[in-house]
């Protein structure tokens, strides 16, 4: 029983992770119809962010403390919204007429430009690092089940965000705008929606997600290397597909429940070595029989 | 049009081509020339790019100090991306294009599995600074290597479970996308299985997984009295980490893919009275080791060498012997002058090359103490 | 026209057989490298008549080419060693066979079932089939799991690449030409006008799949017979993406510019071996730049580009 619910706090954990990165990727999709292949090193390089930026903000406030910590965070989360936007600008805007192959052509190529020039030894460098204690660590222990003070932080910090998120898709102008276009963006257009704002939008929220999933992250599993965004982003997507593309409680969803059934898969020998296949047969079989995702929509092709 | 791409094939090979190489006579008088193959990019390359600096700074050293038969030495790098097909493209051009006398390389032994034919085939020596799969040096007489094997490390490792360990249970966790990580499991379970010990729980990661809480919980559950895991720094500092965190307070131990100043830095107090075992020890260090350690810090900004980059340094160093015994760069001398090493004094550890072109040589145990690797004990062949 | 092509296809097998011969007046490197371009242009070919053709967006093509490849090689192994060498080219012949056979089976399990989903589901589902061939060929012994299966014999030389290549661009090319080939045209421009006008887009879309895969699976076997080794990092994401690009980049569905892409993408990196520490980055910078600045690739001309 207890290896049973350690299980389940480990994947809970891994999958609110997964969650926050799948976010991205379906809001992306839900307002411009493409898979952005390059959000997994967004998640990473919120985590080098967080390397960089720990030892600076250290500076003005102790080291190891919520606030500072909080500030790191948000720190990061900045600075990847800006990046994102930055790429959306420069690499797919030019390309929004363009069949969407193209563009997936495109994000494939920026994927792999941000992997290799971050190995460069000019830049990160290839070798992993540690990443810095944020914040205070605790462990608790109750009875055999062992929670740690990151691990709970990364379920509240999750859950935080996730509401902020839907506070801004469901009360906000710029929320409906991005509501409206991912509906019709034609009509959104005609009804005096600023496509490009929205979609500069979309890309900097949901890159803020992915950079505050990658500090979490780093915070849990201390290593940080320029091609971790690789395995991470893959699986996040593939989350976001299961719950339904598109589909912003669904990529939440999505990410939890593989969270959890990758953390089973991996904890069972014999199966552990196939864990990565674990996720992508989930995705074939969904993918089978609903399409849409486990939230999803069907959607009608209009003739 | 397939008239002209065909006619166009033809003239690339003309062009770039005629003219059979050269096997390993090397340039005229200039230089000699040595290739080396690594992962300087791809999955793999913070342990190509150790390998490499290591392998750099020897050739430096060799030519401060006046080269081979009096002329300099001169390296060829390749990177290969960590990706398979590409040691073969790279090993062909640096043999057929580059005309190098002898070929370094590689860490990772399916790639040098890969590559080790075509130096055969072209009877170009080639030694593996760290690939440990028994089947590089069988694939033929020119392929040498300058580090143990699997089967002895595991072995090694066995008897430091039962005896010094005194471990009666031990859990396996193997990384299942390295063949040196599987290798070394497997020797190490037969080897431990013959003295009467246990294997509860064998689980499996894939190298790059950050996450392995999973297979954690599973291995705590059944209630090992030590963990084995034959992998590489960088996921055994975060085993360690996550094996605490979940209260899995067994020692765990593995192989010398865990030597790096690396497992320290980032697996800090939890990594800390874990075991490996590793080439050579810089407590007990020779004067030879030591300044090997302050040159390479030297030249590579403070950056602290590990187990690839001092036998990437040993590889260079063992293959200028064998030319200057050879007196000459010509393959089948070099091979033969390669195959006599005996009780060369490398910075790893004394090296003696056997029959099997492998190196016999000792192997230390070091214990993590107060952040720094603390020697144990010696294991001879 | 038809005849044209069989005659150039037909030249250029003789012409690659007689270099076959003479092979040992040239360089090994750059014979080595001639081999991967014909391997390239088999697996660019075969994956346009897929994504170009009849416009399917696979990102798995590594995957069939895994399974060619490994079949042809662990059957070659088991062969070998009670093999008079006189028979080799058959046993060759017949084991690059059983690779592509194995490998359209392989298309055709993918293929039915997915191929009634939208173009983005069906390039995650191939992704996903084929990191799982590579999760399952990494740990199935075997196959020589991580270690990766060594001493395959080394045959494949300019010649059987060559007029493999050439053997594999001529059907294709006529397949498409063809009355049937039309349909994959229809399908690939409007699928539900296509199935309007009687032409099944689903048989369609599965028969391109299994074609494909088929040719996938023959270069699979080549590059096993060319290494001599085979490893299953080699057949990951990343190799699927490389085959992408170059039809990309030679224009979906332009048969001619696809080869020359194939050619180009594979002597850039031999080129670029001098930059070595910048050659990924100079690669991927490339790809942005020629999707911003020429997406309809670098050889389409008229009815493509005219789109």
């Amino acid at each position: 029983m207890n290896e049973f619910l350690q299980q389940l706090v480990n994947g809970l954990a891994l999958g609110a992770i997964y969650a926050l990165i799948a976010l991205g990727y379906t809001m992306v999709y839900g307002v411009l119809r493409f898979i952005n292949f390059a959000h997994g090193d967004v998640f990473m390089l919120g985590a080098f962010a967080g390397y960089f930026l720990s030892p600076v903000v250290n500076r003005f406030l102790p080291a190891q403390s919520y606030l500072g910590g909080t500030l790191v965070l948000l720190l990061a989360m900045l600075l990847c919204a800006g990046l994102g936007m930055l790429i959306e600008f420069l690499a797919y805007r030019p390309l929004r007429q363009r069949p969407k192959l193209t563009v997936l052509i495109t994000a494939i190529g920026v994927s792999l430009f941000i992997e290799y020039t971050c190995q460069h030894k000019y830049v990160f460098g290839a070798a992993p690092k540690k990443f810095p204690d944020l914040i205070p660590t605790e462990t608790w222990r109750f009875g055999g089940l062992v929670l740690s003070s990151n691990q709970l932080l990364v379920f509240v910090t999750s859950l935080l965000l996730l509401g902020a998120l839907r506070f801004v898709v469901q009360k906000t102008r710029m929320g409906m705008a991005m509501r409206a276009v991912s509906f019709n963006e034609q009509a959104a257009a005609l009804m005096g929606v600023n496509i490009n704002s929205v979609i500069s939008f979309t890309f900097g929220l949901g890159s803020a997600l992915a950079a505050a999933g990658g500090i979490l992250f780093a915070m849990n599993y201390a290593s940080i290397e320029p091609l971790m965004g690789v395995q991470m982003g893959l699986k996040a997507f593939i989350a976001a597909v299961f719950g339904g593309i598109g589909n912003i409680p669904g990529a939440a969803l999505g990410g939890i429940i593989l969270g959890i059934i990758e953390t089973f898969a991996g904890g069972i020998p014999g199966l552990s070595n196939y864990r990565d296949g674990i996720a992508f047969a989930i995705l074939i079989l969904m993918l089978l029989f609903k399409p849409a995702g486990l939230l999803g929509k069907a959607q009608v092709e209009k003739v | 049009m397939f008239l002209g791409l065909t006619a166009g094939a033809l003239l690339v090979l003309a062009s770039g081509g005629c003219g059979k190489s050269e096997g390993g006579a090397g340039a005229a008088a200039d230089t000699v020339k040595v290739g080396e193959f690594a992962s300087l990019t791809g999955k793999e390359a913070t342990f190509g790019i150790s390998s490499h600096e290591g392998t750099l700074l020897a050739i430096e050293e060799l030519n401060a100090g006046g080269g081979v038969l009096g002329r300099k030495l001169e390296l060829l790098t390749e990177d290969d991306q960590s990706k398979a097909g590409e040691p073969a493209t790279v090993v062909n051009k640096l043999i057929a294009r580059d005309n190098v006398v002898a070929i370094l390389g590689e860490v990772a032994s399916s790639r040098s599995l890969e590559a080790a034919p075509i130096c055969q085939q072209n009877k170009i020596p080639m030694i593996s600074p760290s690939s440990t799969n028994p089947k590089v040096t069988e694939t033929g007489d020119y392929i040498f290597r300058v580090c143990f094997v699997d089967p002895f490390q595991g072995t090694v490792m066995a008897n430091f479970a039962t005896k010094t360990l005194h471990a009666k249970k031990v859990s396996v966790f193997t990384d299942v996308k390295s063949d040196y990580s599987k290798g070394l499991a497997k020797y190490f379970k037969e080897g431990f299985l013959a003295s009467g010990g246990q294997i509860v729980a064998e689980l499996d990661f894939n190298g790059g997984d950050k996450d392995f809480k999973a297979q954690l919980t599973a291995i705590k559950a059944a209630g090992p009295d030590a963990v084995f895991v034959p992998g590489y720094y960088t996921d055994a500092a975060l085993i360690c980490i996550q094996a605490k965190q979940l209260g899995l307070n067994v020692p765990f131990f593995g192989g010398d893919g865990w030597e790096s100043d690396q497992l320290v830095k980032i697996g800090q107090d939890s990594v800390e009275g874990n075991y490996f075992s590793t080439h050579y020890a810089s407590d007990v260090a020779t004067d030879r080791s030591k300044n090997f350690v302050v040159s390479y810090q030297k030249r590579f900004n403070g950056k602290v060498p590990d187990a690839m980059a001092a036998l990437g340094y040993d590889s260079a160093l063992v293959l200028a012997d064998a030319i200057r015994r050879a007196g000459s760069t010509d393959g089948p001398k070099v091979r033969d002058a390669l195959a006599a090493t005996k009780d060369f004094d490398g910075v790893t550890g004394e090296t003696t090359i056997n029959e099997k072109r492998d190196a016999t040589k000792s192997a230390v145990i070091l214990q993590v103490k107060d952040g720094k690797f603390k020697y144990l004990e010696t294991v001879a062949p | 026209m038809q005849s044209r092509t069989k005659r150039t296809c037909l030249f250029a097998i003789v012409l690659a057989v007689g270099v076959s011969l003479c092979s040992h007046w040239f360089n090994r490197y750059y014979l080595g490298v001639a081999i991967d371009i014909a391997i390239n242009i088999i697996l660019a070919v075969s994956l346009n008549l897929i994504n170009g053709h009849t416009g399917q967006f696979s990102l798995g093509h590594a995957g069939f080419m895994a399974v060619g490849g490994y079949t042809a090689a662990k059957f070659s192994l088991l062969v070998q060693p009670h093999l008079p060498p006189w028979l080799q080219p058959v046993v060759f012949i017949l084991g690059l066979a059983l690779g592509g056979a194995l490998a359209a089976l392989a298309g055709l399990a993918v293929g039915v079932p997915t191929l009634r989903l939208r173009g983005d589901y069906l390039a995650i589902v191939t992704l996903g089939f084929g990191e799982i061939i590579r999760v399952i060929l990494q740990n199935t012994d075997f196959f020589g799991a991580a270690t990766g299966l060594t001493g395959i014999p080394n045959w494949t030389s300019f010649g059987w690449a060559w007029s493999l290549a050439a053997v594999t661009v001529f059907v294709i090319a006529s397949l498409v030409n063809s009355t049937y080939g039309r349909g994959f045209i229809a399908v690939h421009d409007d699928e539900v006008a296509a199935g309007a006008s009687g032409i099944n887009p689903v048989r369609y879309k599965v028969t391109a799949f299994c074609i494909g895969s088929f040719f996938a699976g023959i270069a699979g076997g080549l590059y096993a017979h060319h290494k001599s080794f085979l490893s299953p990092t080699g057949f990951d994401f990343m190799k699927s993406i490389d085959i992408v690009v170059m039809v990309i980049l030679g224009g979906m569905g332009r048969t001619a510019g696809v080869i020359v892409a194939a050619i180009l993408l594979t002597i850039l990196p031999e080129l670029l071996r001098g930059f070595a520490d910048y050659r990924m980055i100079i690669y991927s910078l490339l790809i942005i730049g020629l999707m911003l600045a020429r997406p309809q690739g670098l050889f389409a001309f008229g009815k493509a580009a005219a789109k």
